[in-house]
């Protein structure tokens, strides 16, 4: 830093630590939550392909399953690519909340 | 009865070692007959920070084994009188620590000791487990960062339904937290968690806050634990901090982190 610099530095709010700070109150508030149950994400997945694969052929690499934890509420994403049928290749998506 | 305090965090690298050797010596110092074990099996770090790596000839996994007697094992401090040792294996693995081996090391040393202060090993698995398994208080030490923040409050659960007293339904382990590598300018700049952000996420009482401070680096260097260069603001705040674990009032107060100069500033050189 050369010294003019020094004499012309004013204190720059960064703020990242009130970032750091919201980050963790949403992370622990479900990392707390989730601590007695199972995993409940591979079971939903499990049971989701199992009601798919009565009625449709896919394979398991054609589900794609992100949840997004929020604060006021998450979203759990389900994407399952279909099989191709006639030339076209269909994307069915679906979303809950 | 000993009272069996874990040192803990989940997290590698926050400062268990730094501060089990420090609050460890901090207890002798004021004249509590003092024993700290390596808990990290294969990975022994307490002998070095200590300094007493060279007259290590048996060890923790030796006395649980039958290979030596404990007496044997343990190592006397050569600057305090109340203070001794017990190292890790650094040859064995983690399967070589019992949960029956460790009670009755931890039996034996309760007859003759007053505080036994273990040393954990980061992570969740065996050897971290098996050294909050016993404990009567747990210091947390958690650094003003989400990782170690995250971490923490796992351990924070564990010692609330993985240990003897959880087990039993007897009185939970009182767990404090240590608050290490604080930067008051950083907080200042609004670049590191305030204490009150992380006491608040943590909810568990605040022990004490060890400024970042180069003089740990310095008594690691040494062997020396930082609590005995006594003018540093590190070795300032671990010694309130033994103050409170043993029920002392002290006021909360941030040691100034050593600061550079108004000269050293200006020439941008790191003290």
């Amino acid at each position: 830093m050369s010294m003019f610099g020094f004499f012309r530095r004013k204190p720059q709010p960064d703020g990242s630590a009130d970032a750091a700070k919201e980050r963790l109150s949403i992370l622990l508030a479900h990392e707390r939550t989730g601590r007695q149950g199972p995993d409940v994400l591979p079971i939903i997945q499990r049971e989701i392909m199992e009601v798919i694969l009565r009625h449709l052929k896919i394979g398991k690499d054609n589900v794609d399953i992100r949840i997004d934890r929020g604060d006021d509420f998450s979203t759990l994403e389900i994407n399952i690519e279909l099989p191709e049928a006639g030339g076209a290749k269909p994307k069915a998506a679906s979303s809950a909340r | 009865m000993a009272k069996i305090t874990v040192v803990t965090s989940g997290k590698g690298g926050v400062g268990k070692t730094t501060s089990a050797a420090a609050i460890g010596a901090g207890l002798a110092m004021r004249g509590k007959k003092t024993v700290v074990i390596d808990f990290d099996v294969g990975l022994r770090n307490l002998d070095v920070i200590m300094g007493c790596e060279r007259r290590v000839v048996f060890d923790f996994i030796n006395v649980i084994q039958g290979e030596a007697r404990l007496k044997q094992a343990l190592i006397a401090d050569r600057r305090l009188d109340n203070l001794s040792i017990l190292a890790a294996s650094q040859t064995r693995d983690k399967d070589a620590l019992t949960t029956e081996g460790v009670e009755k090391v931890l039996d034996e040393l309760s007859q003759e000791f007053d505080h036994i202060v273990c040393d954990s090993p980061a992570g969740i698995e065996r050897g971290a487990h098996l050294a909050m398994y016993f404990a009567d208080e747990a210091i947390v030490v958690t650094n003003p960062e989400v990782s170690s923040v995250r971490d923490s409050d796992r351990v924070i659960g564990l010692l609330s339904s993985k240990t003897r007293r959880a087990e039993k339904g007897e009185e939970p382990v009182k767990a404090h937290l240590l608050l290490t590598r604080y930067d008051e300018a950083r907080v200042t700049r609004g670049e590191m968690m305030k204490i009150e952000d992380v006491e608040e996420i943590l909810s568990i009482p605040l022990l004490g806050i060890i400024p970042e401070s180069p003089a740990v680096l310095k008594a690691s260097n040494v062997g020396t634990p930082v609590i005995f260069d006594e003018k540093t603001p590190a070795a300032k705040a671990y010694s309130d901090a033994v103050g409170r674990l043993l029920g002392e009032q002290l006021e909360m107060r941030v040691q100034p982190g050593e600061r550079r100069g108004l000269f050293q500033r200006i020439l941008g050189r790191t003290a």
